[in-house]
């Protein structure tokens, strides 16, 4: 009897994880594959991007681009070309040389007629390439695009080989500093370190993200002890309890997510900008971000990242007054408001903001019936068909604000002077002339009050105390692992 | 005893197939694009329509239904659209986590009603009936999903005797699987054994006064040799009819209970493959729970026969 008593208790208390050079990440949405190349999840870029695949360049934590595969490059004075001189001796996970020959293969695959590349737009530029020799490739574009740099460091144009390409979704054949090791789909993705890397070597040994779905799981999953890091943490309502546990460190970053009540603006009676500068007045942004973020968000004017040099505040634009709000309905034709429906797609943002939004409008009489809608209805109605009133919707796309100069965009959003600036943004290779235009662009859909601007989304970021160099924002979707290394503080 | 089998599965053969096309209408009928899906808020159309004639999209309904049919007959269940395998090899990995987390819970369901139910009939209106029958009671009025979360935060936050979720797979060790299978199977094992107590006590109550019982009794036995040896085997027949059930039940039902521990079961597969319109993966697994249900209402009638003579006659109650 005592025996069996001793092997009940030893099976309780057997440690589930023995090993302290290795992590275990939270991860909310599971990747549905594991190919960047295809297809638009942010979570294959959260689980691949930087630790198994890598592009010519990478971007940072900061948003910025670094050299990545390509050690260094020239541009020629036209802003034309560009020379990119490779890293030598770098080899894929599977043992095969990487070349110039996998570059040429890789932007190939993607601007091909079959591509499945969500990004295509990104090599529609390029006009040549030219293999120099292997670790020297010129790429050639129509006119100079001085985005097309940060562009190749987006998930989208990581670098693959002509070999593994076609598998990549389910064994991900890569450059990086992890390499895939197996997907125990539903539960976890293991990676282990890359010991052939042909740059620095990964701190830890392994990295297994784990699919947590429920919020209320990441919690206490996080409080077990079963995971080290969320690097952005489901649920704002309990951040706090993470924030006054001295084991837990909480770091709120911003995410390149701008949250807007999304306007169709091609519908009456939203096509009245009188009626759009109303529900601009009607919103108040403190409450929304008190109320459903609890207090962990910043405040946009408009649709651009708020930790971007060339931010503008608008926030001021059109501050929190009814009484404007209501002048301006009445100046539109609706003395008394009007009933229009607000779909909402599944995300605990967008039901959040979206009850406070309905809320906030009927006190200048527009009453909003709300629908929930599953992620694929709100796609079909709303994205591809236009057939909705208002939305609210997070746009986690980096550096998005060109998607209002495309007049079939579900906004309906066609307006000539601001679909010039972008194409002169487009055209100019000069960094302060861009940063005018970047500018006002802000302010043109500000003004326009295109769609109602809230606030950007941010990073919630929560590890056990002495896990070190973990992404703070997400100026991309990724959470390179390479520098992360668990502090040993007894 | 040939013929009843045989009757049975003719109406097992045709209930799958009715239930097919059903199937398939009902998700022909859902509007969303799998490949809208997949490709986002910055998808191009022209990505879109690569990726729909990549994963055969463009086919018409008649002919997926079809091929699907063919297939599945075959043993070839399809390709997942969202996570590229073989939509078998996922309804393979998430059945091993589900069928023994069902049969855990069935198996700590019954071993704790059956018990239960026979001392409380066996002490009918005594103290210890109302006890354990006012334990039953608030045992079926317990969300499971609740409960599941309160064991959560003293198992495994405070005793960290548990982790809170998660599945290592079968090849880390079959301890390690039962552990991480334990407390989702206690959360779902508790209500089911409730119901289960009260279903057993009454039918041996019901039992216990039945004639043959009586003339037992009058042979010589004591109530406990009567209900033994006579009784027990009778008073099954209703527990296993709510068994089988249960069985079906907590083998698709267990969505919640996956989603609280992170368990990749066959609930949470449904669930995200309805939500992304992985709609192949939907249409197999909803087809294989149908098969599931009526395999095992297949197999209880047989038992039903097992146990009652009377049905092997081919004469039903």
């Amino acid at each position: 009897m005592r025996i069996i008593l001793c092997s009940v208790f030893m099976f309780f208390l057997f440690p589930l994880n023995i090993w302290a050079d290795g992590i275990n990440v939270g991860l909310q949405l599971e990747p549905p594959n594991l190919d960047p190349t295809s297809g638009a999840a942010a979570a294959i870029d959260e689980v691949v991007y930087g630790n198994i695949f890598e592009g010519l360049v990478r971007i940072d934590q900061n948003g910025e681009v670094i050299p990545g595969l390509a050690l260094f490059w020239e541009l020629s004075s036209d802003g034309k070309s560009y020379i990119f001189h490779l890293a030598e001796g770098v080899r894929f996970h599977d043992g095969t040389d990487f070349t110039a020959d996998d570059v040429r293969f890789s932007f190939d695959r993607a601007r091909a007629a079959n591509s499945t590349n969500a990004k295509k737009y990104i090599f529609a530029p390029i006009a040549n390439i030219d293999i120099f020799d292997d670790y020297t490739i010129m790429i050639t574009l129509d006119r100079a695009h001085p985005d097309f740099l940060f562009n190749i460091g987006l998930g989208d144009a990581v670098i693959v080989a002509s070999e593994s390409a076609a598998t990549n979704a389910i064994n991900p054949i890569g450059t990086g500093p992890f390499r895939f090791k197996r997907w125990v789909r539903g539960d976890r993705i293991e990676l282990i370190k890359n010991n052939t890397y042909w740059g620095a070597q990964a701190r830890l040994d392994w990295a297994t993200f784990k699919i947590i779905t429920d919020p209320l799981s990441a919690y206490t999953a996080m409080m077990a002890g079963d995971i080290d890091t969320f690097p952005n943490y489901p649920a704002p309502e309990n951040l706090f309890l993470f924030d006054r546990d001295p084991a837990f460190e909480v770091v709120v970053g911003l995410t390149a997510g701008e949250t807007i009540l999304a306007t169709n603006n091609k519908k009456t009676p939203f096509d009245n900008i009188l009626v759009r500068k109303a529900i601009a007045h009607a919103i108040n942004r403190k409450e929304l971000i008190d109320g459903a973020m609890f207090g962990n968000a910043q405040a946009i004017g408009t649709h651009f990242a708020p930790n971007h040099p060339d931010y503008v505040d608008l926030t001021a634009l059109y501050p929190y007054d009814l009484n404007k709000a209501r002048g301006y309905l009445r100046e539109a034709g609706f003395p008394n408001g009007f009933k229009a429906s607000l779909k909402l797609p599944p995300p605990i943002y967008a039901r959040r903001t979206g009850e406070l939004v309905a809320n906030q409008l009927s006190r200048v009489g527009i009453h909003l019936e709300i629908e929930n809608m599953e992620w694929a209805q709100w796609i079909d109605q709303v994205l591809r068909n236009r057939n909705y009133d208002l939305t609210v919707v997070s746009h986690v796309e980096p550096m998005d604000i060109n998607i209002y100069a495309n007049p079939n965009y579900y906004f309906g959003y066609d307006n000539a002077d601001f679909q010039k600036i972008i194409s002169d943004i487009d055209k100019n290779g000069n960094a302060a002339g861009r940063a005018a235009l970047y500018k006002e662009a802000q302010r043109k859909i500000a003004e326009d009050a295109v769609n109602g601007f809230l606030f950007q989304l941010g990073k919630y970021g929560v590890w056990k105390r002495g896990v070190k160099g973990m992404w703070r924002n997400y100026p991309i979707r990724s959470n390179d692992l390479r520098d992360v290394y668990i502090e040993d503080n007894g | 005893m040939g013929h009843y089998i045989l009757k049975r599965l003719l109406s097992l053969v045709l209930t799958l197939l009715v239930a097919t096309v059903v199937i398939f209408v009902m998700i022909e009928v859902v509007p969303g694009d799998p490949a809208a899906y997949m490709m986002g808020l910055s998808g191009s159309t022209e990505a879109t329509e690569a990726l729909r004639s990549e994963l055969g999209l463009n086919m018409g309904a008649w002919d997926r239904y079809i091929s699907w049919i063919t297939g599945m007959i075959k043993g070839d269940f399809g390709t997942s659209y969202t996570y590229r395998v073989p939509v078998s090899d996922l309804i393979t990995d998430r059945t091993l986590v589900s069928v023994p987390l069902t049969i855990y819970a069935l198996i700590l369901s019954t071993i704790i009603a059956i018990p239960v139910g026979v001392i409380s009939a066996s002490r009918r209106g005594g103290f210890l009936d109302t006890l354990l029958m006012g334990a039953a009671q608030v045992g079926v009025a317990i969300p499971n999903f609740w409960f599941a979360i309160l064991m959560v935060l003293f198992f495994s936050t405070s005793l960290r005797w548990f982790s809170a979720g998660g599945f290592p797979g079968w090849d880390a060790g079959f301890l390690e699987c039962l552990k991480a299978l334990t407390l989702p199977a206690i959360s779902l094992a508790l209500p089911q054994a409730a119901i289960l107590a009260r279903v057993m006590r009454s039918s041996v109550l019901e039992v216990m006064n039945e004639d043959y019982i009586r003339t037992a009794r009058a042979k010589g036995l004591s109530k406990g040799q009567a209900l033994m040896r006579h009784g027990l085997r009778n008073a099954l027949i209703p527990v296993l009819t709510i068994l089988g059930l249960q069985f079906s039940f907590l083998l698709a039902g267990g969505i919640i209970i996956e989603s609280i521990f992170s368990l990749p079961g066959l609930g949470r597969l449904v669930f995200q493959s309805i939500a992304q319109r992985d709609l192949i993966v939907v249409k197999s697994i909803v087809t294989l729970l149908v098969l599931a249900v009526v395999v095992i209402t297949f197999v209880v009638d047989l038992l039903y026969a097992a146990v009652d003579p009377r049905l092997r006659e081919g004469k039903r109650m």
